[in-house]
């Protein structure tokens, strides 16, 4: 962090954050209070994020975040490649939890197409989300934890995630960023091995959990550091567009899971979970107690998993299977024309959303009827939660900012897009 | 146990001072993440209990440039983050190496497009790139391996004095 | 649905000026109207107290690329109490590139109409902090635009130097 002066920053920042003093000139300000660049490489693990905050001694009195430091481009790529192609990209999203975004992009051209994909490739798809959104969690804990101090937890809930990571790798093939759901259902079943492996880990990670909890849930540095900061009402952090456990860690009992259901979450018996107070520590309790219940989700749907096919048989749009393709006829006509001119859904315009780890993740698709989406936007939950951070931080400390920031979770992958 | 019980004679050593040099610097190399994106993930992964860097002697991951050896460029450098890397690799003292981590950093990656530079050694000085979408922690332990080696290579006067890059370039972002 | 009808028969109601075209798709109602009369039409639809739309979602835009109007606003919202998703479009044509901003309506649309200044160079009046999201400052073009070639324009944005 360094001493800046009013030629370094751009003057519209400097406009931003002035704001509604309009008395106080540019000079004046620099003088009695202070402009501090927390740059986009700084030491809290949340990504490139750059916040300019305008300081009074050590209270902040306004912050303006800037985005796009890791802008690559996705939605006009997305416009240029066809919409199999694109599944790597969805990947790279919100790349801590990337199985999620993966099930949120195939069920968002599934409802333009048309298409269905059998029951058995809906359980697997539900359960790679949920264990997706306990795997991000546990890096969420890990991170708030490390920022506020106590950097045991982090090693203990990455020891965790190590695990999951493993039971990816003998389902899918790959550790991390692995696109393991296709258009029409997933790309191969889930061998036994893995599912064995599935429920060892569910057995044992509830303990485990507990055991990173008790290292901070009354630890009184802990408390303190999160108790009362970056507080925002029911009311406002709707207006301001929130969502996620950062929504129901104010009060607000929203969920796409129970509102607009998806999947089979219908079948399944889970909590929403909200707590009232607002602040850091309620956001940080709604994502342990949200670890637990998708722990619950999966014991449920390992109970209930149907026998059967893994993708859906519509020749025109899904691509067959490779044995098939290299023996039969048919199979290799339709995956030649599948992989040259693409999938062609009707003309229209799609928006369909899932709960993410961070919040609603959605995509609108607008298609004339090509192999290519004409219009593809990512709506993503870290860009709205990020909006709500120049409300949250003011009047606080600096060292406040570092703690809020971590309590929001934000990954710029998909703030940035 | 290790070295004492090699020595014959009265606690001395002939060697050369270029191989003490590079045998200290090789056993302790602090990297500095420029942790960006998704290799970041990995690369804390590669501090995590099971793989374990601590045990190459990169105990610690400073995040301030002025204690660090290596820096590690994990995740996909845009042309606005690009002014930011090299003003950190301008602040890192001598000797210094760098591993371009994964496809991104090494060549622009999957990513054909207006934002994203393609290869950071276009502005950079690369010792040794990573091939990986992202590269398991594995990988990124070997490419340390190989920095070592590198660096057990060197000798002193391979690092004369150079003058300190003009204050000017360091402000003009 | 119920509320479908409620949607379309109070907004003619209120507004017996304004054209409504509606289409529904997979299930999604979406409504088009003219751009004069976005502002009065969105409080309508969060104050009344039988909708209720109170989330804004998302603020984007579509580039036709060749015909008479070249542009289209797209808002999607959200009513938390009856669980509706609603979309509404304005056109807007390239030789008057502007539209009157709903971030007085709705906190959130702040920074999705930043983000469609950015990418696609409509200006959005009486916004409190029009400024670029992603793009640097100095940047001239509108990356979304689809006369912007997908690997950029060489020069537009500088690289430091290597020694």
């Amino acid at each position: 962090m360094e001493r800046i002066t009013k030629d370094d920053v751009h003057p519209k920042i400097i406009e931003a954050l002035l704001g509604a003093d309009s008395d106080i000139t540019v000079e004046d300000a620099l003088e009695n209070e202070m402009i501090l660049n927390m740059g986009p490489q700084h030491p809290a693990t949340h990504g490139v994020l750059r916040v300019v905050l305008r300081l009074d001694g050590e209270t902040v009195i306004a912050a303006v975040p800037e985005l796009g430091y890791l802008h690559r481009g996705y939605e006009k790529m997305a416009e240029n490649m066809g919409y199999y192609d694109f599944i790597p990209h969805t990947d790279r999203l919100d790349y801590l939890s990337p199985l999620a975004n993966n099930v949120s992009w195939v069920l968002a051209v599934e409802k333009l197409a048309g298409i269905e994909a059998p029951p058995r490739a809906q359980y697997i798809r539900m359960m790679i989300a949920e264990f997706a959104r306990i795997a991000s969690h546990l890096v969420a804990i890990g991170s708030l934890a490390m920022d506020v101090g106590a950097l045991t937890v982090f090693l203990w809930t990455l020891r965790e995630r190590e695990k999951i990571l493993d039971i990816w790798d003998i389902l899918c093939g790959a550790r991390f960023t692995n696109s393991y759901t296709r258009i029409g259902g997933i790309a191969n079943d889930a061998s036994p091995e893995a599912m064995a492996k599935a429920k060892w880990f569910i057995d044992q990670f509830l303990p485990n959990l507990d055991e990173c909890e008790r290292l901070i849930n009354k630890n009184r540095i802990f408390i303190e550091r999160l108790d009362g900061v970056g507080v925002i009402s029911a009311a406002d952090a709707l207006e301001i567009g929130m969502t996620g456990p950062s929504l129901r860690g104010s009060g607000v009992e929203y969920d796409v899971r129970r509102a607009n259901p998806y999947l089979f979450y219908n079948d399944m018996d889970f909590k929403v979970i909200t707590y009232p107070e607002g602040d850091s520590l309620a956001r940080y309790f709604v994502r342990v107690d949200e670890a637990k219940e998708s722990a619950k989700i999966i014991r449920q749907i390992l109970e209930k998993m149907p026998e059967g096919e893994v993708l859906a048989n519509q020749p025109k749009k899904v691509l067959p299977k490779k044995q098939e393709i290299y023996s039969r006829m048919e199979e290799l006509i339709h995956d030649f024309m599948l992989v040259n001119f693409g999938i062609n859904p009707p003309v229209g315009e799609i928006y369909s959303a899932i709960e993410n780890s961070k919040g609603e993740m959605g995509f609108y698709l607008v298609s004339k009827g090509e192999g290519h989406p004409w219009k593809c936007k990512i709506k993503s939950p870290s860009f709205s939660n990020l909006q709500a951070l120049p409300h949250l931080v003011q009047g606080r400390m600096i060292s406040d900012v570092v703690a809020i920031i971590g309590s929001i979770d934000p990954i710029m992958g998909e703030a940035d897009k | 146990m290790g070295l004492e019980s090699k020595l014959k004679q009265d606690n001395f050593i002939t060697t050369k001072l270029d191989a003490i040099i590079a045998w200290s610097r090789k056993s302790s190399v602090w990297p500095m993440p420029m942790g960006i994106s998704c290799c970041a993930i990995e690369m804390m992964a590669a501090a995590d209990p099971k793989y374990d860097i601590a045990r190459f002697g990169s105990e610690v991951m400073r995040f301030t440039p002025r204690q660090c050896d290596l820096m590690i460029v994990a995740g996909t450098v845009t042309y606005k983050m690009a002014h930011v890397v090299r003003k950190i690799y301008d602040q890192m003292p001598d000797p210094k190496w760098v591993i371009a981590m994964g496809a991104c950093t090494s060549s622009g990656g999957m990513y054909r497009s207006y934002n994203v530079v393609q290869g950071i050694d276009q502005f950079l000085p690369v010792d040794v790139y990573l091939a990986g979408c992202p590269p398991r922690p594995d990988n990124l332990l070997n490419a340390l391996i190989q920095i070592q080696d590198k660096i057990s290579r060197t000798k002193a006067r391979d690092f004369p004095n150079k003058p300190l890059p003009e204050l000017k370039v360091l402000q003009e972002n | 649905m119920e509320l479908k009808e409620t949607i379309l028969k109070n907004l003619k109601e209120k507004f017996p000026a304004v054209n409504f075209e509606e289409t529904e798709f997979r299930g999604e109602l979406t409504l088009t109207f003219d751009k004069k009369f976005v502002v009065e039409v969105c409080s309508f639809l969060k104050e009344n107290t039988e909708l209720q739309f109170n989330m804004c979602t998302d603020v984007t835009a579509i580039d036709w690329a060749k015909r008479k109007n070249r542009f289209t606003v797209v808002y999607q919202i959200y009513s938390l109490s009856h669980k509706f998703r609603l979309r509404l479009k304005c056109n807007v044509d390239e030789s008057d590139c502007s539209i009157n901003s709903v971030s007085s309506v709705w906190k959130s649309a702040n920074w999705y109409e930043r983000e469609t200044y950015d990418m696609y160079g409509i200006t959005f009046n009486n916004h409190p902090d029009l400024r670029r999201m992603y793009m640097p400052e100095d940047f001239e073009y509108h990356p979304l635009r689809k006369d912007f070639p997908l690997m950029g324009i060489p020069g537009s944005l500088p690289l430091p130097k290597k020694d």
